[in-house]
């Protein structure tokens, strides 16, 4: 199974809403192995000066990655789920997530090509909250392993 | 809260095993079997189940946000490549090894730049795994 080259360019329509709670940030932190109380502990994140709980720095892949399954999963992508390792990954914060969000984002398909047998499929999320202002800006790249 | 930098928090040992990546993928939503199951792993050419690379740059990056006075908002922008694996077998707790440096300060826009090494078993596992945080 190829990649299917004319995926890329291709922007998808809003995904979500997806909203963000306390305990999706706790478990998040739990599972990092984090040690920093603002995203477990309301006190801890109002005395930083945040209206509730703070997620940690690469949180906002659990919503990114909702978003990219839109073409992950589309079998006319040609993307085999099981061969897929991650390249590389990147989050541009322009305000940090908190609980009580609602997030919606926008998938766009920047890059999709054959290189040395393997994918090479490089996406981009722009996540806003409910006003429609900018939050985070997560971009990934993830390789199709070929099968040598 | 102080904006304070303690370089000594970007030094640890953190670990993973496979109940670890089963929580992972659950607070996450990453799901790959991959991560949880050898068959599938083996029958895709792994060695055996890898930890996700999201998993230890999320562990790594939490040594940026304990540097900012555990503040995440001063975590501006982070970014990683997956340059190795993190094998995990079953019945085995995996270290993962932190270690990060200042690489540049930016004094008018009132940032640093921070560098993270990131090593299992001697092997880098991410490549220029770089934060920008607010001082």
């Amino acid at each position: 199974m190829a990649l299917n080259p004319d995926y890329a360019g291709r922007v998808y329509p809003p995904a979500g809403p997806f909203p963000v709670t306390r305990e999706e940030i706790a478990a998040f932190a739990d599972a990092v192995g984090s040690t920093v109380a603002a995203h477990r502990d309301p006190e801890a994140a109002r005395a930083l000066g945040y209206a509730d709980v703070v997620a940690p720095p690469t949180f906002a892949v659990r919503i990114a990655q909702q978003c990219e399954a839109q073409l992950v999963t589309d079998p006319g992508a040609g993307i085999d789920f099981a061969r897929v390792v991650h390249g590389d990954e990147s989050f541009v914060h322009h305000r940090p997530v908190v609980a009580g969000d609602v997030l919606t984002g926008v998938l766009h398909v920047d890059r999709m090509r054959e290189a040395g047998g393997h994918g090479m499929v490089t996406t981009r999320v722009e996540l806003s909250d409910a006003d429609g202002a900018p939050v985070t800006t997560v971009t990934s790249t993830i390789v199709v392993r070929g099968e040598s | 809260m102080s904006a304070t930098t303690d370089p000594a928090a970007l030094t640890r040992t953190v670990t993973v095993d496979r109940a670890r990546l089963v929580a992972y993928a659950d607070a996450s939503g990453d799901q790959n079997p991959i991560h949880q199951d050898a068959e599938v792993a083996r029958s895709v050419g792994l060695e055996d189940v890898i930890a996700h690379g999201m998993w230890t740059m999320g562990a790594a990056l939490d040594a940026v946000t304990a540097y900012a006075g555990g503040d995440p908002g001063r975590v501006l922008s982070c970014a990683t490549r997956f340059t190795g694996m993190v094998v995990v077998p079953e019945g085995e707790t995996v270290e993962v090894q932190v270690e990060g440096a200042v690489k540049k300060v930016d004094e008018e826009a009132g940032t640093e730049t921070v560098e993270l090494t990131v090593t299992c078993g001697g092997q880098k596992v991410l490549g220029r795994c770089q934060a920008v945080v607010r001082v």
